[in-house]
């Protein structure tokens, strides 16, 4: 019934380039999570702010991020913009479906963040002579990025397990790589189970220093 | 006689029936692992409440694995997995099995918050109205948390359906991986890709839709 030996000595030895595969992993995670901040926090304010055709581009963005399949949006920006002669390299891919992804994720939860800041503090800040930019930057993001503190958390762990997708179109991080190698040795359970050990750790790393940050971030 | 052979035809009916019966293959191991797991994940939630020390040393941190490892890692490790301790499982049935026990460990969540739900002191008045612990967990504890955590389970139900787009890279010809057939086939990526797009989201956004509503009216 167990006839199968296990090889673990070609995993070992591939060890350091799963591990910098696992850096591509953690850092084109943290490039969309950054870059969906951003977009998120356009696409909450127009939704709440806006009427027209901004507001249907914003709600369209924020819907199909949020029922269609992470791996769909990525076949899209790969195969379906390449038709259109958009082509892009396996990075960007992922780059853009992750961070399609996440700006329409993040969205949601910027919306109750800005419904939870009370509407006083936009009156109180105009009336202090700020003008719309400023109170934004100044005074209402900075506390909606505190009350979405740890759905933030969440979507950065989501985007480091989303960035395994990046396999099924040819990019090289940590699942990428560690298929790359599976399929040169036949070892793929070895080197999946290493790879899915790597995934847990950098997952609790994660966490722990999203913990540490928020103790710093929110001592008063 | 000399007319040129080409390796591609275009998109045609059949190929949309196609892509219909792949739909169905995919709503298929969606609503049965949904269904499994979250019986299975109810019964865990369960006992993480319930079970103290055993569940917190041995339960918790599987069910946290689960979540921590990317589910395109646990399909394929488990699919290479199988034959290793001599079973023989197909890719629906080995998807089948992954996509199980991984909506059981987020439904067990929710449904441990579902329990958390439910007041104690509403418990001891079921208790003390002459109700056995069965009878207070099946006529009272169920009724309200389910409906506390209903939301969330919809969440999760739906988070299943789209991630079951990754039983692909097993060779289950789900819809996406129906998609990618076709579009090797008719060189028409766009066109197809944005179909398979509409099926998921024609599935997704009603149900999501209707259990935003309710959870509006049920907060009210």
């Amino acid at each position: 019934m167990f006839d199968y030996n296990f090889h673990w000595r070609p995993v070992i030895r591939s060890l350091p380039d799963l591990l910098e595969a696992s850096l591509l992993t953690l850092q084109v995670a943290t490039l969309s999570m950054l870059i969906g901040i951003v977009i998120g926090l356009g696409l909450s304010v127009i939704r709440l702010r806006m009427r027209g055709p901004l507001y249907w581009f914003a709600t369209a963005w924020i819907e199909l991020a949020r029922n269609t399949p992470a791996l769909f949006q990525l076949f899209f920006f790969g195969f379906g913009l390449g038709a259109l002669g958009w082509h892009m390299t396996p990075y960007m891919i992922v780059l853009s479906g992750l961070t399609f992804n996440n700006a329409g994720y993040l969205a949601e939860n910027f919306r109750g963040g800005f419904q939870a800041v009370p509407e006083t503090q936009m009156r109180a800040a105009r009336s202090l002579g700020m003008n719309l930019w400023q109170t934004y930057t100044r005074i209402l993001v900075p506390q909606v990025l505190r009350i979405v503190y740890y759905p933030m958390t969440n979507q950065l762990v989501w985007a480091v397990l989303m960035s395994s997708l990046g396999m099924l179109v040819g990019f090289r991080e940590l699942s990428g790589e560690t298929q790359f190698f599976a399929s040169r040795t036949y070892r793929i359970f070895e080197y999946f189970a290493v790879t899915a050990v790597i995934y847990y750790v950098l997952v609790k790393l994660i966490l722990l220093a999203s913990r540490l940050l928020a103790m710093r971030l929110f001592r008063y | 006689m000399d007319t040129p052979i080409s390796f591609f035809s275009g998109f045609g009916l059949q190929d949309v029936l196609f892509m219909a019966e792949a739909a169905w293959r995919t709503l298929l191991i969606s609503l049965i692992s949904i269904s499994l797991g979250t019986l299975l994940g109810t019964l865990f939630g369960w006992m993480l409440y319930e079970g103290r020390i055993w569940a917190t040393l041995f339960l918790a941190p599987i069910l946290d694995a689960f979540r921590s490892v990317p589910l395109i890692i646990q399909l394929v490790l488990f699919y290479n997995f199988v034959p290793i301790i001599g079973l023989n499982l197909d890719a629906f049935q080995s998807g089948l099995v992954v996509l199980t026990l991984y909506t059981a460990s987020l439904v067990a969540n929710v449904a441990r918050g579902g329990i958390e739900a439910v007041g104690t002191p509403m418990r001891r008045a079921a208790r003390s109205l002459g109700m056995s612990y069965w009878q207070d967990l099946i006529y009272v504890v169920f009724p309200i948390g389910a409906r506390a955590v209903f939301p969330s389970w919809v969440g999760v139900a739906l988070g299943v359906l789209k991630d079951s787009a990754l039983v692909s890279v097993l060779g289950y010809v789900e819809l996406l991986r129906a998609s990618q057939i076709l579009m090797t086939r008719t060189q028409e990526p766009l066109l197809i890709i944005s179909i398979a797009g509409a099926f998921y989201f024609a599935l997704s956004y009603p149900i999501s839709r209707y259990s935003a509503k309710l959870e509006k009216r049920w907060s009210q």
